[in-house]
């Protein structure tokens, strides 16, 4: 479980968060939506520790993440994964290296071990023949799923999605979507996805946070945001026309 | 800087990881330093024939010339010039892009010390192969002084290579390996810090390029001025 209790981030004058809290539960999916710009990758980057908070504090199964130090941090970081909304695949590497490294850097397993937990891995993200490509020669919704499979190489116990579908097609969005919820219930992973895709939240979100410039504004079921009368939160909702539909 | 210096993750990778940077950052940069050794060499050997034309200053000290001015200035700080412009471009563009594209973050968030994953290993190397390149650049100098002279007809060749062994100290060699390590670290740190803080897009990864290898140039000049009077005078 994840827990985060009043972060507020401040870049310069520029308050990029305010006070927000939320608590998410293991084998579950959270979603935080929003706008562009309103804060949810800061926030996503608050609770893995990438920016320092101005104030509050991050949980992770009620271990004090914000007052650990580097080394103690680090310890906590093996038991993450994320994916990045580029994929953020080390260009210079290939796609089994790639979702290999965590398992060379931390793990004596052998060069076949590892071999065989990175396919096991790449064959979990329905991707076969890609070992020996690299990030230049896949397509993007390949690179989310080699990210997705680097991502889980370590077994991790928390999961973070930034933006999984940006600049996918509809259909490999319902993909990695797919993927994203059977990987958190397979292996109880708590996890955390950040998106603005509203087919996203209907599909995996167990759990629905808005942010509003910087703010908590909303909390909900993914059932619950259909009928909410929150005035940001119908909007944002009402962008998508099925929605909409469903609403009326 | 301290987390840079820090002790890796896995010395296995790390070992790995400075074998790549040798092969990268210093065997790659090997034809281009012969290149511009050979034809350093040729054009001193000429300009200090055509400055010795009295009767007065014998022929052997074209080589003497050659010689010195190869292995105290040309090959330490104009090789480390070039390659500050080669090399620390390459390092700052590199890890820019690993920032901007979220690359580093992935590391960090893998657990992995980041900078001295990143940087480290390319410090090391950069101080272990460029005495090599140096005393490469020094021979290829020299030899490119001999073959361009007899070619040019500036000087025989038993003057030549009795020049280039009159007198000869071996501080002169000793002063220049010194001065090279300290340019390799020059020229390996200073981009890595402008990449590693690059902030943005493509545009300021092409920045931080270009800044890091002014930087790198303007510093290599000022350690070679302190050096030299630390050495020398």
């Amino acid at each position: 479980m994840i827990e985060v209790r009043n972060i507020s981030k401040s870049f310069g004058q520029k308050e990029a968060l305010k006070n927000i809290s939320l608590v998410a539960e293991q084998g579950k999916t959270t979603l935080v939506i929003g706008g562009s710009g309103h804060g949810k990758t800061v926030l996503m980057k608050c609770i893995v520790g990438l920016e320092d908070v101005n104030s509050g504090v991050v949980f992770y199964d009620e271990r004090n993440f914000s007052e650990m130090k580097i080394k103690q941090r680090k310890e906590i970081r093996r038991e993450m994964g994320m994916l990045f909304q580029g994929a953020a695949l080390f260009d210079s590497l290939s796609a089994e290296e790639n979702v290999g490294f965590p398992l060379s850097m931390f793990t004596n397993m052998t060069e076949e071990e590892k071999l065989e937990r990175v396919n096991f891995c790449l064959k979990r993200v329905n991707l076969e023949n890609v070992n020996k490509l690299f990030p230049s020669e896949l397509s993007g919704g390949m690179k989310k799923r080699v990210g997705i499979a680097r991502a889980i190489a370590m077994s991790p116990k928390y999961l973070f999605c930034d933006e999984p579908n940006s600049g996918l097609d509809p259909l490999t969005s319902v993909v990695i979507d797919d993927l994203i919820k059977e990987i958190t219930q397979e292996f109880n992973i708590t996890t955390i996805v950040n998106t603005h895709d509203m087919n996203s939240v209907m599909n995996i979100g167990d759990k629905v946070l808005f942010i509003y410039k910087g703010q908590k504004w909303w909390e909900g079921s993914s059932k619950d945001i259909l009928h909410t009368n929150n005035k940001e939160v119908a909007e944002f909702v009402g962008t998508a026309k099925v929605l909409k539909e469903l609403r009326k | 800087m301290m987390q840079t210096f820090s002790k890796p993750e896995k010395s296995s990778v790390f070992r790995k990881r400075i074998f790549e940077e040798i092969d990268k950052l210093g065997i790659s940069s090997l034809p281009i330093v012969i290149i511009i050794s050979l034809f350093m060499g040729a054009v001193i050997t000429i300009q200090a024939a055509f400055g010795f034309e009295s009767p007065w200053i014998p022929l052997y000290a074209v080589g003497v010339t050659t010689r010195d001015s190869v292995i105290l200035e040309f090959a330490p700080t104009l090789v480390s010039l070039i390659l500050a412009g080669k090399v620390g471009s390459s390092i700052a563009s590199e890890i820019g892009t690993m920032r901007v594209s979220e690359q580093i973050d992935a590391l960090e968030i893998m657990g992995v010390n980041s900078s001295s994953h990143l940087i480290f290993p390319k410090i090391i190397a950069a101080v272990f192969i460029n005495p090599f390149l140096i005393i490469i650049s020094m021979f290829a100098g020299i030899l490119g002084g001999l073959f361009f002279g007899i070619l040019t007809n500036v000087v025989t060749p038993y003057e030549y290579l009795y020049g280039i062994q009159y007198d000869f100290r071996l501080y002169n060699v000793t002063y220049a390996l010194i001065k090279t390590v300290a340019f390799a670290f020059i020229i390996s740190s200073v981009p890595a810090y402008h990449g590693y803080y690059t902030r943005g897009g493509a545009l300021e990864v092409g920045k931080a390029s270009t800044t890091a290898v002014v930087y790198s140039s303007l510093l290599i000049l000022l350690f070679n001025f302190i050096l030299t009077q630390l050495l020398l005078a």
